[in-house]
């Protein structure tokens, strides 16, 4: 078993206005074999606690830690963080231009293996993961991200999850924005990944429609940069039936007042 | 549709600093200060005279050739050329001392109807810069003729220069100039391509080598139905001058120009020009037109000026516009492919030969297009780890 934990995190971004706090305390533990569902609303700071696991250079960590066995994360680089077994599903796949999906899955694949992967295998390979996330093979002779549909862009990142194979996955709103259709694809391929076991997955989602599909074991209520509330299945259960409204009217953070503006 | 080009240009005259009236006189182009428009960007100092009286009699150069079965490519007095045959007049000072003082037309012809996949190839390489030269180099591609031509130049040169290409109803020719000079090469050249009826020209522009390469590219045509592809891809490193002037004219109706340059700068004092020029005339209904200019900066120091410029003279047009981009490294293209394993320089590896590879990949030339990923990869491996 490997642990992901996550311990009093605090992460600022830098605005006009000065640095501004977005996570105020986060404190998760996550890990392989489970899958931790985070749900919260617009704005309240999952793509920035996301994007901070990940190492993304515009959030600032302020306070706290994040440790994989042990291992401090924040210290690392981004590839680094990447190489020691984390993967980031993006809200918002970047559009690479010029580089082909085949190229940059070769070189990533490369990258995390300490090794190319075997041309014959790895082109099959290549091929099925597209194909098991109903993308044409086409699509590996295309530039990265590049003029794909939004739904496009959420299988190409699940397609990359299943090669990689990374023992964390954070998938950031990855049900934003699909068809019935492509969910069920892409939840077949996140619960493939899990199957496996000794993986840990981090579910950000915004709506419990995706929870359908792939079951928790524990889900996080995220409000204003915190977790406000933290259950089992039945608490989604509960979101769905109520709403956020509970923990919003509670709260009086700066973050969860970005949310109205920001939705 | 008969007009020559003669008769559109008596058909209207345009007043437009794009369309500068030509001369063969050296006298008739003062000697430039710096200040005129067409020269504000370029580093008179280090032009070795070739824009003043530096005589233009140097012959420290050697001119290797492989040509196509059925393309001749031979050089030719002066006075058995077809010199001027594209309809072309200096509009420049140095354009002109470059045909007063060529002794010799250096003429590669396709014959009518020869269709060849081979490229012809010359090869031009200096071996010293004291002594300026001039040359000539006309390119003629017969009636529906299909060829690939190649010039490169390499070496040492203080190099004045005229190109002349003419393409008959019909022809496609892809003409590649490949600027592989050494650093303390100077080399001013202007181009002008005349476009038959239904012709097509592709001529890609590679520059990477010299200490300073003015490349003024103009092309216009006789007919309805031509076709103009400018490619460029350049890349500067620190002290050099890169500088690319681009003029299509639409002299015709039912015309189409595209113009896509691509460069990449690193280190200090790295300077890229590139203007675009497109002047759509009265005549030239139905025409479709886009330039396009992206520029990499890679690092600190270096600096791109990116000019594009439209000027519509009818309403009666199918499509034309035009871009600029100026930028650094993308932080969330280094982010993504970061966050998926890869390491930052190779991150930064992939990212330069992605800009490139959407110009690199319309060549349509197998063998250059390698070439270039790795002149590209050559000059990346100098410098783009230590990019930060
Ligand atoms: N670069 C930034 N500059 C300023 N504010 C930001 C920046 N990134 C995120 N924010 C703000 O931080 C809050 C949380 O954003 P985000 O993490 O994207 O939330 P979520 O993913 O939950 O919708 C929002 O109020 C958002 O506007
Ligand atoms: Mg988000």
């Amino acid at each position: 078993m490997t642990t992901l934990d996550i311990k009093d995190l605090h992460v600022s971004v830098a605005t006009e206005d000065g640095d501004k706090e977005i996570l105020r305390g986060v404190d998760l533990t996550v890990n392989t074999g489970e899958v931790h569902a985070i749900m919260g609303p617009n704005g309240s700071g999952k793509s920035t606690l996301a994007y901070s696991i990940a190492g993304h250079p515009k959030y600032t960590i302020t306070k706290g830690s994040v440790t994989l066995d042990g291992q401090d994360i924040l210290s690392m680089t981004v590839d680094e963080r990447a190489r020691a077994g984390l993967f980031l599903a993006m809200q918002y796949p970047v559009e690479v231009p010029g580089v082909s999906v085949a190229n940059f899955l070769r070189t990533a694949k490369t990258a995390i293996d300490g090794e190319a992967p075997k041309l014959r295998t790895w082109v099959k390979d290549v091929n099925s993961a597209l194909e098991r996330m109903t993308l044409d093979p086409s699509f590996a002779q295309r530039s990265v991200n590049e003029g794909f549909s939004g739904g496009e862009k959420k299988r190409h990142e699940i397609a990359q999850l299943e090669l990689l194979n990374p023992k964390f996955a954070v998938l950031d709103e990855t049900d934003s924005g699909l068809d019935i259709d492509a969910l069920r694809v892409v939840s077949d391929g996140v619960n493939r990944y899990t199957a496996q076991g000794d993986r840990g997955v981090l579910l950000i989602t915004h709506y419990t429609r995706i929870l359908q599909y792939i079951k928790p074991d524990f889900v996080h209520v995220f409000v204003a940069g915190r977790v406000a509330e933290q259950g089992g299945r039945e608490l989604a259960d509960q979101l769905e039936a109520e709403g956020y409204d509970k923990y919003t009217r509670r709260s009086d953070a700066p973050a969860g007042a970005g949310a109205a503006a920001q939705a | 549709m008969s007009t020559t080009i003669a008769d559109a240009l008596e058909l209207e005259h345009v007043e437009s600093h794009l369309h500068p009236e030509g001369s063969f006189e050296v006298d008739d182009h003062p000697v430039p200060t710096g200040l005129e428009e067409i020269w504000r960007f370029t580093p008179l100092k280090r032009l070795r005279g070739l824009h003043q009286d530096a005589p233009l009699d140097g012959a420290a150069f050697t001119v290797d050739v492989e040509a196509a079965d059925g393309v001749t490519a031979v050089s030719v007095p002066v006075a058995d050329s077809a010199r001027g045959a594209s309809g072309y007049v200096p509009v420049d000072r140095v354009s002109a001392r470059a045909w007063q003082a060529a002794t010799s037309v250096f003429e590669i012809t396709v014959p009518k109807d020869l269709v060849t996949e081979t490229p012809t190839v010359v090869r031009l390489t200096g071996s010293g810069v004291e002594h300026a030269a001039a040359g000539h180099l006309l390119v003629r591609a017969g009636a529906f003729s299909h060829a690939v031509v190649v010039v490169e130049y390499a070496g040492s040169a203080t190099w004045a220069e005229n190109i002349e290409v003419v393409l008959d109803d019909g022809a496609q020719l892809t003409l590649v100039t490949v600027q592989d000079w050494a650093d303390d090469a100077v080399h001013v050249v202007s181009q002008h391509s005349r476009v038959g009826r239904d012709a097509s020209l592709k001529h890609v522009a590679v520059t990477l080598g010299g200490d300073v390469v003015r490349a003024s590219t103009s092309a216009d045509y006789v007919g309805t139905g031509g076709s103009v592809d400018l490619l460029g891809v350049y890349f500067a490193d620190a002290g050099q001058h890169l500088e690319h002037r681009l003029f299509v004219d639409h002299t015709a109706p039912k015309t189409r120009s595209n113009v896509e340059y691509k460069g990449a700068l690193q280190g200090q004092d790295a300077h890229t020009v590139w203007i675009g020029n497109v002047l759509i005339r009265k005549v030239a209904e139905g025409i479709d037109t886009f330039e396009q200019n992206d520029n990499l900066v890679l690092t600190d120091g270096a600096k791109a000026d990116s000019v594009p410029n439209l000027e519509i003279e009818t309403g009666e047009i199918d499509g034309a516009g035009h871009a600029s981009t100026t930028g650094r490294f993308d932080d969330q293209h280094l982010f993504y492919l970061q966050s998926r394993g890869i390491e930052e320089e190779e991150a930064r590896r992939l990212v330069v030969h992605g800009f490139f590879n959407d110009v690199i990949r319309r060549i349509g030339v197998p063998a250059l297009q390698e070439r270039l990923v790795e002149a590209i990869e050559d000059e990346l491996a100098e410098h783009v780890g230590r990019i930060g």
